[in-house]
């Protein structure tokens, strides 16, 4: 098999974990902190692979916990620095995430998802959603991509680098164990060939320059007025920031009376619903938020204008249910939950909700 | 030099790395923190690192540090100071780093960070203060609280047979960590070794040789419910025979 190199675009055929190994070589990532789960394994093993031909580094460590925050004292020094797991390992990273949000630090994190709650399975699920966009003891300060398909995972995952170094608050590409596992062609490439500007990181802590000052960073607040200050600051910032990243895809929307909202590779099956019904002149549309945190809510309301009947198809119970309700709130359109966690969702089965309709 | 005499009174030598706007510090009267962070003090200026370290503090009383010195600090969450700083040098090792925690930090609650660290030979220094319970949270029983001895969860006294004996941290340490670890056990009653031991840990650091790792014997007067006497009674007595004072590992002089 030909060697595989970044020069030049180049089509490949891979999994998804290694596209992300190479999507952080060529974002010019300067180490991956990791602890093994399934399915995200293989990122871990292709950039441990990739590493020395490329100058980079990798600490595996003991759990994840400490997975979340050594990639923090990586970024802190300056770095770009990444890590990756699934499940319950989400659920312990949660911890770093939050000290990243209280203090700015540009982390990016992909996510695999898996069965839950608990071990589950280690095979697929969108149960994850609630606890990427929302995890901790904070508000969500944090930036979510919802991937769809490999060129996606690549695409995303060098952008997600920008946006943690461009906004300095954690960034997660939130992908499955389908898209982890599953082969698909895509085209990688040097994004800095193509022209496109990757935001170079900066050193937090730990600049030597002699006799410069000194920077103390906390994370913890005597009083409730000076926490509010805080909390307020940052709300401010992530809403500057959301308008700014928000994406979405929203196709056929515009005369459709019967909307599929979906997110993720989910949202795969949906589009080839949407072929379908368009091609059987069906006034149907689709709509998928790209960005699951910050939520498109007004492309959202948009899309919907005209429609009777939205369908919600996720593979968890009521996770992107609940954030179409929030951002549809006093919509009159009737909401349809197609709702089957921790299960893949296939465009005949959209096909047949709809056809129940 | 800074100047002595302050109002015609004679002012305390500071360290010249700590952050004079943020003194007086805010432990309590009495506590061992102030006398370990100033022997770390004065060991920077010795050393003369002040602007290539980074210092970590974790959550208890150490985040009272986090202003401490002019030096490039962060305060991260309970137990995970050390991955923190790990992360650090692991991604610049031209960085010096030192954690600083206390015993629920090191011994409870990160664990699993520090006998990881040791068995992989980080190239940090960790100095951890152990004063028998746990400060911030009101003195709950921690893992280095003698038998017998009263806190808020063991108001009865300590029963060993229900919670286990003190966590012997430095001897855990120099277990587990491979060749070139430094690893000793000071106190606040004898301030010229504790600073000895702190600066061969950070020596030990900067030549790369691994783990450098120093506990620190250290009074909590406030929780203890102690007068000075019983205070440095109970240190120089009851800690001392509970953990052994000194060196515990040192690495091998390099021949040639």
């Amino acid at each position: 098999m030909a060697e595989v190199s970044l020069q030049g675009e180049q089509r490949v055929f891979m999994t998804g974990n290694e596209v992300v190994a190479w999507a952080a070589i060529a974002a010019k990532v300067d180490i991956m902190y990791g602890y093994p789960i399934t399915p995200q394994n293989e990122i871990m093993h292709y950039w441990t692979r990739l590493a020395p031909k490329y100058g980079k580094k990798f600490l595996q460590t003991e759990d994840e916990i400490s997975a979340g925050f050594t990639t923090i004292g990586g970024v802190l020094s300056g770095r770009k620095a990444f890590t990756a797991t699934a499940g319950p390992g989400n659920v312990l990273m949660q911890e770093s995430a939050n000290m990243a949000e209280m203090m700015r630090i540009p982390i990016v994190y992909v996510i695999q998802q898996r069965g839950g709650p608990s071990t589950a399975t280690v095979i697929y699920s969108q149960q994850e959603t609630t606890l990427t966009c929302f995890g901790g003891n904070g508000e969500g300060h944090r930036a979510v991509y919802s991937t769809a398909n490999h060129q996606e995972l690549f695409d995303y995952t060098i952008k997600a680098f920008n946006t943690a170094w461009t906004y300095r608050f954690p960034t997660f590409i939130l992908g499955d164990g389908y898209q982890a596992k599953m082969r698909e062609p895509l085209t990688i490439y040097d994004p800095e060939e193509k022209g496109m500007k990757l935001v170079a990181p900066e050193v937090i802590l730990g600049d030597t320059t002699p006799g410069k000052k000194s920077v103390n960073i906390r994370n913890t607040y005597n009083t409730e007025e000076e926490l509010y200050e805080v909390v307020m600051k940052l709300q401010k910032d992530w809403e500057a920031m959301a308008e700014k990243i928000v994406e979405w895809d929203a196709r056929g929307c515009e005369d459709a009376d019967f909307v599929i909202v979906s997110h993720g590779v989910v949202s795969r099956a949906a589009l080839a619903a949407y072929d379908q019904l368009r091609a059987a002149g069906k006034k149907v549309g689709v709509f998928r938020p790209i960005t699951i945190r910050p939520f498109p809510e007004m492309q959202l309301r948009e899309a919907i204008k005209g429609a009777k009947k939205v369908l919600v198809a996720e593979s968890s119970y009521g996770q992107l249910l609940k954030m179409v309700q929030n951002a549809l709130y006093g919509e009159t359109v009737e909401l349809v939950p197609f709702l089957k966690p921790g299960v893949g969702i296939t465009s005949e089965e959209i096909i047949e909700e709809y056809s129940k309709l | 030099m800074q100047d002595f005499k302050m109002n015609d009174s004679l002012a305390p030598a500071m360290p010249k790395s700590w952050k004079v706007e943020t003194k007086p510090h805010k432990f309590c009267p009495g506590c061992g923190h102030g006398i370990i962070l100033k022997c770390l003090g004065e060991v920077i200026d010795e050393l003369g690192i002040q602007d290539q370290m980074v210092f970590g503090c974790d959550i208890g009383c150490s985040l009272l540090s986090w202003d401490f010195f002019n030096v490039d600090t962060v305060q991260t969450h309970h137990g995970r100071t050390n991955p923190v700083i790990i992360g650090m040098k692991r991604a610049n090792p031209e960085l010096i780093v030192v954690g600083y925690m206390g015993d629920g930090g090191g011994y409870a609650i990160g664990s699993q960070h520090l006998f990881n660290a040791a068995c992989r030979n980080e190239k940090i220094t960790v100095i951890l203060c152990n004063n028998c319970n746990y400060g911030m949270t009101g003195g709950q029983m921690a893992p280095t609280t003698l038998p017998g001895m009263k806190t808020e969860t063991s108001p009865y006294g300590r029963d060993p047979i229900e919670t286990g004996y003190p966590t012997k941290g430095p001897e855990m340490v120099a277990a587990v960590a491979p060749e070139g670890a430094y690893v000793a056990r000071g106190t606040t009653a004898n301030v010229r070794q504790l600073k000895g031991f702190i600066k061969k840990a950070l020596e030990n650091q900067m030549a790369g040789n691994g783990i450098s790792f120093v506990e620190c014997l250290a009074g909590c007067p406030t929780n203890w419910r102690t007068n000075a006497k019983q205070t440095w009674e109970f240190i120089e007595k009851d800690q001392a025979n509970a953990f052994k004072v000194g060196e515990l590992r040192v690495p091998e002089v390099k021949e040639g």
